[in-house]
């Protein structure tokens, strides 16, 4: 690793094993893996290849059986307000307006009332959702939503994003403008994202880095290096670079859904 | 009739289908005032005798009685005062304990099995004893209408809680929420409009224990009127009493379907 640029994010030797009716099921083997200041990272792998676990121990929500994450050097025990989560189901509190969820997200915060208000407007107006602060998130569109669920984990100005599928239940073209929209917020705000996915362009588009997970148990199989130009755009797909990193990421997918395929023949 | 099922009465019968909601509502209609005249027609034609089956007329002309007399509305003031006492107690206590059950599960290991055993208790050979704890007093009915809607309504309110998103409760550890805070504002109110189903449903079951419930040691009560009617085999009596309890359920059934669509307006689920 690299001296100069500071690492945000250590997992070191990070494991997991399940208990299900008494016997062991390992989620994740052994992850080690550093994450640099404000980085975006994608992590893809075959469905039940331990993403969602490892992006759950960063956050907090569950602890590892083996090694340790460590957040700017110190370890982490529990979930912090450093950290903001966006889920797949959305995960918005329904009972509240687009403004109340967002406001929410600040109640633990020491900020003065005023500077509260100032927040909510910033990040409702990052998100594009100025003029539905007054909805509630079942009168919005899947896109819509997951806006709010962005806003929501922004607000209180964590350090780091984390991110589980948040595109997966939308449709194609709704997921290419959130992807931009996510780009634009992450550049303006500048925070370290953890992006999981199963979408190989969609990892790639967005990401700095590329982390392809092995499965069962779950490892790193592949640590790439997306060296494309930023700010992206859609027509970034076409470049024949980013073809060249698709073909590399979908061979190992694949090896690695062979394998799947194999072990549960047996 | 139409061979081809898109057309005729072959469109009413497609699976799943939408139908007209004026033949919806019409069907709903239909069917109890044929079961009326069913009803009417056998007790005109004198096809039973009277003691086995009173006419429609001679159960409304009970219930005419029964108002102008003013027992009716006596005993259903006594009734509904037992029966939302009862069912009041049940959840001001099993709300929490359906709550705690559904997020500890050390909570749920320590009172689940015990409560789907209980459940299954016949009510009525509680009697005896309930009159032994609590007298022959109000308190008894209460007892008796607080043991047959307690165990089933903590159980289905453990299910309410237990069926919100996970992902909520980990959004709120994210945002630094303590768990009593996460339990109160968060799976809370994500869980209750399931839990006011919960109500409306095991309200219903409260109405159908009144009659256990005002079995013995009672003067007054709806329960009671259909027990007493029994003696003198006054077949009209019992049959307004039934079917009075039964519109009385009907309504707070409908109430609690009313005031849920009003409280949950951010939920288009809650119907
Ligand atoms: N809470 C849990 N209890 C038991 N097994 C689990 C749990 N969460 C995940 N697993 C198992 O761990 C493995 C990885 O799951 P997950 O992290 O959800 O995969 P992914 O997000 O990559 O699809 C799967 O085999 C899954 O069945
Ligand atoms: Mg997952």
């Amino acid at each position: 690793m690299s001296t100069e640029l500071k690492t945000k994010v250590a997992i070191d030797g990070v494991g997991k094993v399940f208990q299900v009716d008494g016997s062991p099921v390992t989620a994740i083997e052994r992850v080690d893996l550093d994450i640099r200041e404000n980085e975006f990272v994608s992590i893809v792998g075959t469905s039940g290849c331990g993403k969602s676990t490892l992006l759950n121990i960063v956050g907090g929500l569950d602890e590892p059986t083996s090694g340790e994450i460590r957040i700017d050097g110190a370890r982490v025990t529990g979930p912090g307000r450093n950290r903001g989560f966006v889920f797949q189901s959305y995960s918005l509190f329904e009972w509240m307006t687009v403004k109340g969820n967002i406001r929410f997200a600040l109640e633990k915060s020491t900020l003065g009332k005023a500077e509260k208000e100032e927040l909510v407007r910033h990040f409702i107006q990052a998100v594009g959702l100025s003029g539905f602060e007054n909805a509630y998130p079942q009168q919005l569109s899947g896109g819509m939503r997951q806006r709010v669920a962005i806003a929501r984990a922004l607000v209180y100005k964590p350090s780091i994003l984390l991110m589980d599928e948040p595109f997966g239940a939308l449709d194609a073209q709704t997921r290419g403008m959130m992807q931009e929209l996510l780009l634009k917020v992450w550049e303006d705000h500048k925070v370290t994202v953890l992006f999981v996915t199963h979408d190989v362009d969609e990892a790639i588009f967005l990401a700095d880095r590329v982390i392809v997970l092995a499965s069962r148990p779950g490892k790193v199989k592949k640590d790439l290096t997306i060296k494309l130009p930023r700010p992206r755009s859609f027509e970034l797909v076409t470049d024949p670079q980013f073809t060249v990193y698709k073909r590399e990421i979908l061979t190992d997918i694949r090896e690695e859904t062979l394998k799947v395929m194999a072990l549960d023949r047996k | 009739m139409s061979q081809n099922p898109r057309q005729g009465i072959g469109r009413l019968f497609r699976l799943r289908q939408e139908i007209p909601a004026s033949i919806f509502s019409a069907a709903g209609f239909v069917v109890p005032v044929a079961l009326l005249f069913l009803w009417w027609l056998i007790t005109s034609l004198g096809l039973v005798k009277p003691l086995f089956l009173p006419s429609p007329g001679a159960v409304l002309e009970e219930g005419w009685r029964q108002l102008s007399e003013g027992i009716l509305v006596s005993d259903a003031s006594v009734s509904i005062y037992r029966i939302l006492i009862g069912w009041l107690a049940a959840t001001i206590v099993a709300v929490p304990v359906g709550i705690l059950m559904g997020n500890f599960r050390i909570i749920e290991g320590a009172l689940e099995p015990l409560i789907s055993t209980v459940r299954y208790m016949p009510v009525v050979a509680l009697i005896p004893l309930s009159i032994l704890w609590a007298g022959i007093g109000d308190m008894q009915k209460v007892l008796i209408l607080f043991l047959g809607t307690f165990f089933q309504q903590s159980l289905m309110i453990m299910d309410n809680v237990k069926n919100i998103d996970r992902n909520l409760i980990r959004a709120g550890q994210t945002l630094g929420f303590s768990n009593f805070e996460i339990l109160y504002r968060i799976i809370l109110p994500a869980a209750l409009p399931g839990i006011w189903d919960t109500f409306r449903i095991t309200i219903g079951w409260t109405w159908t224990y009144l009659v256990v419930a005002e079995l013995v040691a009672a003067s007054e009560g709806l329960g009671r009127r259909i027990m007493d009617a029994q003696r003198y085999l006054a077949t009209d009596t019992i049959l307004f009493g039934t079917l009075f309890i039964g519109l009385m359920g009907l309504l707070t059934d409908y109430l609690f379907k009313k005031s849920g669509r009003a409280l949950f307006r951010w939920n288009n689920q809650s119907r």
